[in-house]
């Protein structure tokens, strides 16, 4: 914590802040943090993600307002909130786009940590917490995709609880527990409702909030990697860091009015993004009669989606998919190198993560084409190489994540 | 370093744009874009009118209100009531079929679907070529006519007076099957005048063009408010991060 | 390598392009945030299907026999359509002074309702049986000289809730709770028999 600020200027506000530590909080978290100087373009999305976190919240309050949860009537009160509610297609495309916003944002966010080493000692738990945001973003995304009684809501809703049927012994049984009936129907609708408007907001809330202390606790890591408080100067503040405010604050501003500007022309001008945000299945309703030629969930589950699709095996297919989620939480203590970024890693470092990201985009884009044989066989040949960065990770750090480290951090002036 | 992050943005971009593609299957040599302009009002209009004649017996439009085509269409009062209100409905009501939805079922053995969304869920290239590729068929469909579209539809060619009706004519296409044996499959190759219509095949496509622009608007009608909106959005947008910005460069200066 | 030394040329702080500018962004935000909110605040407004739903009402006045009330809604609220006898409109002259507002100068009606009988034409009074103190239904006193509403009574409404009443024209009379009269509603004729409450009579479009 640091210094005990004098409240400055106005009755009102020494009678504040002997209440509430507004002045203390402020000086602690934003004048008083010190952060490092040489934050490039990955380090934006953390802040984003927070944004999209709240517009998520502030439209899914207000179309909650006029969509009505049930078989019978979810499906024309999203079409009633498009075209009698005053503004209501601007309040829906909000929360549809923001639903993929946050994923592009979050899948980003990721990016960097694996980019730079964030993860790694003393940050472990604070990705631990990220990897269980992610999984209750997850969570919250497919029930929220259920709620518009599409053909492709009721569907895919059919397909992802069908996996849990895999479990041994309790499988069947948890199944109908989830549903609350013999299949998708009414009553899995309406508590996923309640989930979605409820329960999951007030979780990720809860662990955002437990991110940002653990953050705070340790400290941002940079694309350097290194700990900019083993440097510190006369003043007893790091000499590569700067105030998180004013400099962090407003370079956030720009960053939220590039992202809002990028975000106004999906919304305004291609809301569907090409069938990838709303799928075209979900115009119509659901039909318990008739499948959708092919289920695909969203874009941001295609990954993990191809992976159990591709395997023969229900089981094993089953299993690999919530592997292939889970193998990131280890990430911290799969990688054993000394240096974090890699900016300092050799070769096949750089090889090893850069095939990754290959094999994870085209899994993804897999996910997204008809069960085509060609499309099998391919992601039959990324699934092995999936895992292969997990497995291999261990070895490949600790070979050549060990060289030296510049003292100071690179930073150009910008 | 830069090129990592090039590297992976460049990826990104290039899986943005493969998957807006994905969402444009594989076309056929037969299928068409329907190449409708939404913006184009009296395109909406004339949609508007050919659907409540030709459509509106079987098909309802149950998320549509009369009075909003009139203001969004920009239609007269007395010309919705002339042309588009059916008789007995108010303005305010929404756009019903007038066929009773259980005649529907003993006669097609389907009820005719709303088509409110169909643009949206079906694409407009989709129901162009539906509207464009009835055919006779009468030695195998009791309507005697069959689609390229939808094969087998259960709707009767309702636009024949109007298109005609066309043959279609196939050819034999030599392949392997899955034993290795040849096999001969039927191939579409293209289509011969037959019976004619009252419209020539070039106006028959503007007339079918007119009525998938006028579903196109009724699957999402705020469409036409919306990128006028946007247009404003994203300036004011571009403004205030060009200010943010000049705001951000001069604080950094600190920085070294 | 990068810049790290704190070199002595450093530039002088330009104080006041720097509050310019965090004034300009300060504002361009706030103009911003408010153009934000109106979609949000606009949302809670009547939808197609509210204002579809409070279009004019037509009432068919040859059902209702004189002496009797009907009761019909608009726009959600309900409107009291009373055939008056000639008795009853000379009954509103009696009692002015009893009245807290007889000329209707504080409760509100349309133009064309602002007389003595609080009507277009005398035999028809449309009323928004909503009682003006605390919003319950006013019930129907009509029977002159009944000793159980009060002394010399005219023939009215009488509200159970909290005890108001009203004359045969809807005013307010002294001692009740509620201190304006009855609200009229627009309203007008169509040919001879028919009331169509919600459009205005003054006005050739609807009031919807």
């Amino acid at each position: 914590m640091g210094a005990v600020v004098e409240s400055k200027g106005g009755a009102f506000r020494t009678w504040l802040n002997k209440r509430l530590p507004v002045d203390q909080f402020m000086a602690d978290q934003l004048t008083g943090y010190y952060a490092p100087k040489n934050f490039n373009i990955w380090y934006f999305f953390g802040s984003l993600a927070l944004l999209v976190f709240v517009m998520q919240i502030v439209t899914g309050i207000f179309i909650t307002m006029h969509y009505k949860p049930g078989e019978l009537t979810a499906f024309n009160s999203v079409e009633y909130i498009m075209r009698e509610v005053p503004y209501g297609w601007l309040l829906r495309y909000l929360h549809s786009t923001g639903a993929s916003a946050f994923f592009i944002v979050v899948y980003l966010h990721m990016t960097r940590a694996l980019l730079y080493g964030s993860y790694k000692a003393p940050r472990e738990l604070l990705w631990v917490i990220g990897m269980l945001i992610y999984f209750a973003l997850m969570a919250e995304a497919f029930m929220g995709y259920v709620l518009p009684w599409g053909n492709m809501s009721f569907w895919g809703a059919q397909v992802i609880i069908n996996i849990f049927n895999t479990i041994p012994g309790i499988g069947p049984d948890l199944v109908e527990w989830i549903r609350g009936d013999y299949a998708v129907a009414d009553s899995t609708l309406n508590r996923f409702f309640s989930l979605h408007v409820i329960a999951m907001p007030f979780l990720l809330a809860l662990l955002i909030m437990l991110h940002l202390v653990a953050l705070r606790q340790v400290g941002s890591s940079n694309p350097d990697g290194i700990e900019i408080k083993e440097k510190l100067g006369p003043d007893g503040k790091p000499l590569d860091g700067i105030p998180f405010h004013p400099y962090y604050t407003l370079k956030d501003i720009v960053g939220v009015g590039v992202f809002l500007t990028l975000f106004a022309v999906v919304v305004f001008f291609a809301p569907t993004f090409g069938g990838l945000f709303l799928e075209h299945p979900n115009f119509e309703p659901a039909n318990p009669m008739s499948t959708p030629d092919h289920i695909a969930p969203t874009w941001y589950f295609t990954p993990y989606y191809a992976i159990l699709r591709a395997i023969p095996d229900q089981r094993l297919g089953a299993l690999a998919f919530a592997l292939s989620v889970l193998a990131f939480v280890f990430l911290p203590w799969l990688d054993r190198a000394k240096n974090k970024s890699i900016r300092y890693r050799g070769f096949a470092s750089k090889l090893l993560l850069g095939m990754f990201f290959v094999v994870f985009l085209t899994l993804m884009w897999l996910g997204l084409q008809p069960a085509e044989p060609a499309y099998v066989l391919l992601a039959r040949i990324c699934i092995p190489l999936y895992f292969a960065f997990f497995i291999l990770l261990p070895f490949v750090s600790k070979a050549d994540g060990n060289g030296p480290v510049p003292d100071r951090v690179t930073y150009h002036a910008h | 370093m830069r090129t990592n992050n090039l590297s992976v943005i460049g990826a990104l971009a290039l899986l943005l744009v493969a998957g807006t593609a994905v969402a444009n299957e594989g076309h056929s040599d037969w299928q068409r874009q329907a190449g409708n302009e939404v913006a184009n009002l009296p395109s909406l209009q004339r949609g508007a009118r050919n659907f409540m004649a030709y459509c509106s017996g079987c098909h309802s439009l149950k998320y549509m209100r009369y009075s909003r085509l009139g203001s969004d269409l920009k239609i007269s009062d007395a010309a919705l009531a002339q042309f588009l209100v059916r008789p007995g409905d108010k303005p305010t009501d929404y756009i019903k079929a007038s066929m009773p939805a259980s005649d529907a079922q003993d006669w097609f053995g389907k009820p005719p679907p709303d088509l409110s969304l169909v643009a949206r869920s079906r694409g407009t290239d989709w129901v162009f070529n539906f509207l464009t590729t009835f055919y006779a068929d009468p030695a195998s469909r009791q309507t005697g006519v069959n689609n390229l579209q939808l094969p087998g539809t259960a709707m009767p060619h309702i636009l024949s007076s109007v298109q005609g009706v066309q043959h279609a004519v196939w050819k034999d296409v030599e392949s392997k099957g899955e034993d290795g044996k040849p096999v001969t499959t039927k191939v579409f190759e293209k289509f011969e005048p037959g019976v004619a219509g009252s419209m020539t095949p070039a106006q028959y496509d503007e007339f079918a063009r007119d009525i998938v622009n006028f579903l196109q608007y009724v699957g999402d009608p705020a469409q036409l408010e919306r990128q006028g909106l946007g247009v404003w959005v994203v300036l004011f947008l571009l403004m205030f991060t060009g200010i943010a910005w000049m705001l951000k460069k001069e604080y950094w200066k600190d920085v070294r | 390598m990068s810049d790290h030394a704190a070199d002595d040329t450093v530039p002088e702080v330009d104080e006041s392009r720097r509050k310019f500018l965090v004034a300009a962004t300060a504002g361009t935000g706030a103009i911003g945030a408010v153009l934000t909110a109106v979609p949000f605040l606009a949302s809670w407004s009547p939808s197609e299907s509210a204002r579809a739903a409070g279009l004019p009402t037509e009432v068919d006045l040859s059902k209702i026999e004189p002496g009797q009330m009907a009761t019909f809604f608009w726009r959600k609220q309900p409107i009291y359509v009373v055939r008056r006898t000639p008795e009853m409109v000379a009954s509103l002259k009696s009692h002015n002074d009893s009245l807290k507002d007889p000329g209707s100068q504080a409760s509100d009606q349309p133009a064309y309702a602002k007389n003595e009988d609080r009507s277009l034409k005398p035999d028809v009074l449309v009323l928004i049986g909503t009682c003006t103190h605390l919003g319950c239904l006013p019930k129907t006193r009509f029977s002159p000289n009944d000793a159980t509403v009060m002394a010399n009574w005219p023939g009215g409404f009488f509200c159970p809730c909290h005890g108001s009443k009203f004359d045969l024209a809807g005013r307010v009379f002294n001692g009740s709770p509620a201190s304006v009269n009855l609200r009229v509603p627009p309203y007008s004729f169509k040919g001879d028999n028919t009331l169509v409450i919600g459009q205005d009579a003054a006005v050739e479009k609807g009031a919807a």
